[in-house]
């Protein structure tokens, strides 16, 4: 039986035979010598790295425009580094598939675009709760307070983790122009007077009623969520944050932005 | 162990232990009231303990030069130690986080409790605190026996054991802090990631060192497979974790790259770790340990050929199979799926040719359960890789992916192949480094192996059932067209299988501690070996015969 099967497979390499014969006979050759098989290994071995990484930088096509798309508020950003921290990536993806029933039920799929200033994207690989590529606007800020502080309250079947220990901790804010400007230079297009304001604009977004709230919208545009999301007195906290940044996401690419590039390539497929 | 060492070996550690603890001060008191700081003083205390071992026995006689007439195995021993050390903690936060996705609140009210800072320490503890140690251990012992040549240093290999030791300390005390940069499989941040780079080609010389000594005209096969492990994973170690610090004196960083090219460089890197450090690593342990137990030379020198050279290539292309039905190109996406498929090809002629060299041996499986652990491996290994083919296919991903499908998958991989290649590998070593007879009880090897098969298959089935339960409610329309369920639905029906993975996994733990008191126990009362051959070739002649004393 098992000689059976091991003819069968030479008989499928056979039509292969001489390519094989050749790599035998170099691979004999070369396994004498121990920096010419690793010489050998890293060839072979990045041949398709290069091949599927290199175009996705020069391929014009790969990243739809987005010429309205804005940037993260430092206060998005601090938000967004919570969630890097607290690793919500391991159970939430940010990436609504070209499917019927994902689109049926996250909204309208995700545009390689409406990632291009995240450091690192998250797009996720398992669903333990759901998608949260759209999630920005779908619920109230108070909803979210009350959610990330125990999810069984609002929901009682959730099997997330509660963050009430996140209450009322002070955002970290003094190094946020460091943290704008290394993201300008690993390429997101923050302005000096976005960097030089980043603690400002952090506080303002979450004071809409303080001086500095003016200050948020004129550098990150009118349809920026300038509210105090915790609905508590005193600086902006990370659950303010947070929040800030749950309410953005999937919203930075204007919606007929979105629809337009799509029609596109639905065009193009036809 | 110190002892073993010449004098300048010891003055050496001191003096690069002695600038590990200044650079781990600077970074304590630079990063004061950090995370980043406390990582400071782990550096330090790290250094210093053991600095504190060399200086005991710094004045200990000089070790007789005819200990370089014997394979140099004390790293070997310590490794043995720490990656069943590994095997706790990875396997003990796995069984933590399984049981908290069944009952959420079973936590502190803290948040280093918190399933997703949990959950990366239970994936690095395990792949590369118990998985990374096992293959630098093993391929201490694989590269000496099979070149007939001692370890090129004494200095080296302690500094790529202890050096590797301290990256996954950093990394997995870095995630319950918060230090996360949040690419999966690679969440440690550019400091540890610049640490273990050094380690990286420190162990890449000395492996080309060895190798460089050897007695024997050809490298053999589990050599070739040990070296694409160290290329190719310093490769995509670096070009995945190109990150710009926010400051020297934080943990903070942001990757080089973004969006698009960030996901593929991601699962790139993701499914070559799969590919290089559990594939192409755990494969060289099989083509050592599994002839080496059986007596039988391996099945066929040129299907090795074949499957080395294939999944060496064919692996890198594969990586964009995590993107199907993402914002990815689909050009690049039908090329993961491709090569995917074609990559059975190599897979299962790697596992063919493991089980078709125990033609002839099939009674010992039979009788020794340590080459079963192996045998075993090799067949999870087969089913693994045919499951992770079918599953890149385009049609199936659209079900599978984001669901507990993955996990089973992953599981049959790390559980099935993995771990179990481990503790064949283990039980085989320990008995020969520590000049044992045998293990200190069959019986518990015997139980150990049941123990492991049983929890694997109840871990499997859950996570399939659950797996496909859940892709299949979320995409179920009713009559009237819309979702029939919402997700917190798809949720609760998972319940039943997260127990049940969780009992599995409780019993494969049981499994490995089981193991843990077999090996202690071998070491500390195992009756001694009698004659054993086992020297390497030496200048003079052919390795003598004479029996190397037991320290």
């Amino acid at each position: 039986m098992l000689r059976k099967l091991t003819a069968l497979l030479e008989k499928i390499v056979s039509p292969f035979g001489r390519l094989y014969h050749l790599i035998f006979r170099a691979m004999y050759r070369i396994e004498r010598y121990s920096l010419g098989l690793a010489f050998a290994i890293i060839i072979v071995g990045g041949i398709g790295g290069a091949v599927e990484i290199a175009p996705l930088f020069t391929i014009n096509e790969t990243v739809e425009d987005a010429p309205d798309m804005r940037v993260y508020t430092p206060l998005e950003q601090a938000g967004r580094d919570i969630y890097l921290r607290e690793g919500c990536y391991t159970c939430h993806s940010q990436m609504i598939r070209t499917l019927k029933d994902e689109v049926d039920r996250y909204g309208a799929y995700s545009l390689a675009v409406e990632s291009k200033y995240d450091h690192p994207m998250l797009w996720g690989s398992k669903r333990t709760g759901p998608d949260l590529a759209r999630l920005g606007g779908k619920y109230s800020d108070d909803w979210h307070v009350a959610h990330l502080r125990n999810p069984r309250d609002v929901e009682p079947a959730s099997i997330m983790p509660a963050y009430r220990w996140m209450e009322g901790r002070e955002v970290e804010l003094a190094d946020l122009p460091a943290r704008l400007a290394t993201l300008r230079d690993v390429g997101v297009p923050y302005t000096d007077a976005q960097i030089e304001n980043a603690v400002r604009d952090a506080r303002g977004q979450a004071t809409p009623d303080g001086p500095d709230a003016e200050g948020v919208v004129e550098r990150y545009g009118e349809a920026t969520n300038v509210r105090n999301f915790d609905g508590e007195g005193g600086g902006p906290t990370e659950m303010d944050a947070l929040v800030a940044y749950l309410q953005v996401l999937g919203t930075l690419v204007d919606p007929a932005t979105i629809a337009a590039a799509q029609a596109q390539v639905g065009s193009k497929g036809e | 162990m110190v002892a073993a060492l010449t004098v300048g070996t010891r003055v050496l550690a001191l003096v690069i232990l002695g600038i590990g603890a200044i650079v781990g001060l600077a970074m304590a008191v630079a990063g004061a009231g950090q995370a980043f700081g406390v990582h400071g003083w782990i550096v330090l205390i790290y250094c210093l303990v053991i600095a504190w071992r060399v200086m005991l026995q710094l004045d200990a006689p000089e070790p007789s030069p005819s200990r370089l007439r014997s394979y140099y195995d004390d790293p070997i021993k310590m490794g043995v130690v720490l990656t069943m050390a590994w095997a706790i903690v990875g396997m003990g936060f796995g069984v933590w986080v399984a049981y908290l996705l069944a009952y959420p609140d079973l936590r502190y009210d803290a948040a280093w409790t918190g399933f997703g800072r949990l959950r990366p320490v239970h994936t690095t503890g395990i792949i590369f605190g118990f998985g990374g140690t096992a293959l630098i251990t093993t391929s201490f012992h694989v590269m000496q026996r099979t070149s007939r040549a001692r370890l090129a240093g004494e200095f080296t290999p302690w500094f790529v054991l202890l050096g590797y030791q301290l990256f996954v300390i950093l990394a997995i005390s870095g995630y319950l802090m918060g230090i996360n940069q949040s690419k999966e499989y690679a969440e440690a941040e550019w400091y540890a990631d610049l640490w273990l780079l050094v380690v990286w080609i420190t162990y890449f010389t000395l492996y080309i060192r060895t190798l460089a000594r050897r007695a024997e005209p050809h490298i053999y096969v589990a050599n070739w497979y040990y070296l694409s492990f160290i290329l190719i994973v310093g490769v995509l170690h670096i070009f995945n974790n190109v990150a710009l610090p926010v400051s020297w004196s934080g943990s903070r960083s942001y990757i080089l790259w973004s969006g698009v090219q960030d996901a593929m460089m991601q699962w790139w890197y993701g499914h070559n770790a799969v590919a290089f450090f559990l594939t192409s690593g755990f494969l060289g342990m099989l083509y050592y340990y599994l002839p080496k137990r059986a007596a039988r030379p391996i099945y066929s020198y040129r299907l090795s050929i074949l499957s080395f050279w294939g999944i060496t290539f064919f692996y890198v292309w594969v990586g964009s199979h995590h993107l199907h039905y993402t914002a990815l190109p689909q050009w690049v996406q039908t090329l993961g799926m491709t090569f995917s498929i074609m990559l059975l090809v190599p897979s299962w002629a790697t596992a063919a040719n493991a089980l078709l060299t125990l033609n002839g041996a099939w009674h010992k499986v039979r009788d020794d359960a340590t080459l079963r652990f192996m045998m075993v491996a090799a067949i999870f290994y087969g089913m693994a890789t045919f499951e992770g083919s079918f599953l890149a296919i385009r049609g199936v991903n659209a079900l599978s992916h984001y669901t507990d499908w993955t996990i089973a998958h992953v599981h049959v991989g790390t559980l099935g192949w993995n771990a179990i290649l481990i503790f064949g590998a283990i039980y085989a070593l320990v008995p020969v480094i520590w000049r044992r007879e045998r293990m200190w009880s069959p019986r518990l090897v015997e139980w150990h192996f049941w123990l492991a098969v049983a929890g694997t298959v109840i871990y499997v089935f859950s996570m399939w059932n659950s797996g496909i339960l859940q892709g299949l409610m979320w995409r179920t329309y009713n009559d009237a067209g819309t979702l029939q369920y919402s997700f917190i639905d798809t949720v609760m029906a998972m319940h039943p299988y997260y127990m049940g993975r969780a009992v599995g996994g409780t019993i494969y733990m049981i499994g490995m501690l089981i193991g843990c008191v077999n090996i202690w126990m071998t070491i500390r009362k195992a009756p001694e070996a009698g004659y054993l051959r086992d020297m390497p070739k030496t200048p003079a002649g052919d390795a003598d015969d004479r029996r190397v004393p037991a320290e």
